[in-house]
């Protein structure tokens, strides 16, 4: 009975979260008749020409490109940042330290709504509107505090001893650090680089209001505004849906063994 | 090689105060083990010492170098941890190497040092594996290796074989004194195992409650414990105390049991009728067949461990194990009489050990 609702319930809640991207993906490969066909054809006869329409037509690349620069630099420093942050919280004791992450929760949860205007204006008087720093900056602040939390957890679990043994091995705190402790929190370190970067990568609210001009625009808004004033082009927002999607499955497909793997396996007793 | 002093060391964790103002002296090839139970801040101490931890106040030389305040790289010491802390990412052959690494030393060395280190302790085969692939005696052996490598001044152990099983126990303890007189090093080594201080120590100092009980060669503590606490720690089974009280006949305990305390006793004591405490070791008492007794009960259970009968014996609602041959002729149920033997008490006044 068990073994039989199981995979029942795997495959409801795969089939309900992944219909949508099913559909478009499908759409993408419809050629224009198909697309518009009552009643709809789902088996599509693998037709390419939206794909090519929204990189020829409609820019993509650009959007891509954008999208690319802006989520891996918010990647990178969050990253940078986030690890010497969490190492910090949880090798040192202090009273105050466990506030900070409290404090820290609470940033992250402000609804980005809530922060637009403020955001707006400071990016306006630093003249970083319409500039990659100033999405950059943006998005920072919403995801290093995700960083520090994923992190710290991370470095939590790691056995000091296993620091200690490099300090008294001949190592600095830095040496220790970089030597010892980030090669064993690698999983952590993908963990959160993927959740920041999935972040980046699909945000539009901010990148709408802070990124105006259409070369600097960003995917999610790119493709949003596909539509024209008569026409819905939706081969090509799916086709472009579709390639926005590609790079973070090729990401986590990728880097999920070392996400799962817990590496400091045989560290400590075992 | 180097000696190490410890002068006035103090820690406390908020209020509590850990240790409390401790000086000992490791010579210069000496294995001395921190003897104590679990608490008793043997293991603070040694991280003291590692720089792992900071003290309150005192001060550690090791030679004629004060290191209490350089950083534990600095300090030219190895320490192994009783997790042993290998490094997971890393296979033996880089751990073992990765301290010269740290410190710069040259390719070929290191490839001389890794080689000759895993030969001295049988890891010749396992250099490319990862901790993860090892046995817990093959990553002790590495945690060993690690510490050995670089030829510190000063060895500091944490309760190193506590993790392993009862038989690979025994073997490594083999393997750690026979380490200690091919290296000549000087070894600070902690644990809460009487069989591992009393086997493998130069030197003992006992730790209880963050303050040392006495210091001395592993028979001395043995034979002459200074404190009821020494006393009760290191033996096994466990010393057996009973309180009594001396006058000019002898020691008495309660009413009947008698022993003849003459020649072990300062005048002063002999005379009043102080309070003391009596302990005889279980190996020290013996069946007295038709002499005099000094106590006499009932034998309640007779451990038979092969080697050693163990018997528990009730007398007068107090309670004696004595340790036997194992052809010792006793039954549960049977009466018994037993006496110390010759010149095999310990006698303690408010806790410490007086007469000889």
């Amino acid at each position: 009975m068990k073994t039989f609702l199981l995979p029942l319930a795997v495959a409801a809640v795969g089939i309900y979260s992944l219909l949508p991207f099913l559909w478009f993906v499908l759409a993408s490969w419809k050629s224009p008749a198909q697309l518009t066909a009552i009643p709809p054809v789902i088996v599509p006869e693998f037709h390419w020409g939206f794909y090519r329409s929204a990189i020829v037509n409609y820019g993509l690349l650009g959007y891509i490109e954008n999208s690319a620069i802006v989520a891996a630099a918010t990647t990178v420093v969050s990253i940078a940042i986030g690890a010497l942050a969490a190492y910090a919280l949880t090798r040192f004791h202090a009273a105050w330290l466990r506030w900070y992450l409290l404090v820290l929760l609470c940033v992250s949860m402000f609804p980005q709504i809530a922060v637009a205007g403020p955001v707006w204006r400071i990016l306006d008087a630093l003249g970083w509107l319409n500039r990659y720093p100033g999405i950059i900056v943006a998005y920072i602040s919403f995801s290093l505090p995700l960083a520090i939390w994923i992190l710290s957890t991370f470095f939590k679990e790691l056995p000091y001893e296993i620091e200690e043994a490099a300090l008294v091995d001949g190592c600095t705190r830095a040496q220790a650090l970089r030597r010892i402790v980030l090669p064993l929190a690698a999983p952590g370190i993908f963990t959160a680089a993927i959740l920041v970067f999935i972040y980046a990568w699909n945000e539009f609210f901010f990148a709408l209001i802070i990124l105006t001009s259409p070369p600097l625009q960003t995917l999610p808004v790119g493709i949003a505004l596909f539509p024209g004033e008569y026409t819905i082009p939706w081969g090509e927002l799916a086709a472009a849906s579709a390639i926005a999607t590609l790079p973070l499955i090729a990401l986590t497909l990728l880097f999920q063994r070392r996400i799962v793997r817990g590496l400091s396996a045989g560290a400590v007793k075992g | 090689m180097a000696s190490l002093t410890v002068q006035n060391i103090s820690k406390s964790f908020g209020q509590a105060g850990v240790i409390k103002n401790l000086s000992f002296e490791v010579r210069d090839g000496e294995f001395c083990v921190l003897l104590g139970p679990s608490g008793c801040g043997k293991t603070t101490l040694l991280r003291i010492i590692a720089g792992l931890e900071e003290a309150s106040g005192g001060t550690i030389v090791i030679g004629d170098r004060r290191v209490d305040t350089l950083a534990p790289r600095d300090r030219d010491l190895a320490f192994v941890f009783q997790t042993y802390a290998l490094y997971p990412h890393l296979t033996v052959a880089e751990n073992l190497a990765f301290t010269l690494e740290v410190r710069g030393a040259a390719r070929a060395e290191i490839r001389r040092r890794v080689d000759e280190t895993a030969k001295t302790l049988g890891l010749d085969g396992l250099l490319a594996r990862k901790p993860r692939e090892l046995s817990g005696g093959q990553r002790q052996r590495v945690a060993v290796g690690r510490a050995i490598i670089r030829h510190p001044k000063l060895f500091l152990f944490d309760e190193p074989l506590s993790n392993l099983d009862a038989a690979l126990r025994g073997e490594m303890r083999g393997e750690l004194a026979r380490l200690h007189k091919r290296l000549g090093a000087t070894i600070l080594y902690v644990t809460h195992d009487q069989a591992e201080a009393m086997t493998l120590a130069d030197k003992i100092i006992v730790l209880d409650r963050g303050a040392i009980q006495q210091t001395g060669a592993p028979a001395e503590i043995y034979h002459a414990p200074a404190n009821l606490f020494v006393a009760g720690f290191v033996g096994s089974p466990r010393m057996n105390f009973a309180e009594g009280a001396v006058n000019g006949a002898g020691l008495f305990i309660g009413e009947d049991c008698r022993f003849d305390v003459s020649e072990m006793l300062p005048d002063n004591v002999k005379r009043g009728d102080t309070p003391l405490t009596i302990g005889i070791r279980p190996e020290d008492l013996t069946i007295a067949a038709d002499g005099p007794a000094a106590i006499e009960g009932r034998v309640e259970i007779v451990e038979d461990l092969g080697s050693d009968k163990f018997v528990h014996v009730a007398s007068a609602g107090r309670g004696w194990v004595a340790r036997m041959a194992p052809e010792a002729p006793l039954k549960p149920g049977g009466a018994v009489r037993l006496r110390a033997a010759d010149g095999k008490l310990h006698i303690f006044h408010s806790g410490r050990r007086i007469g000889r």
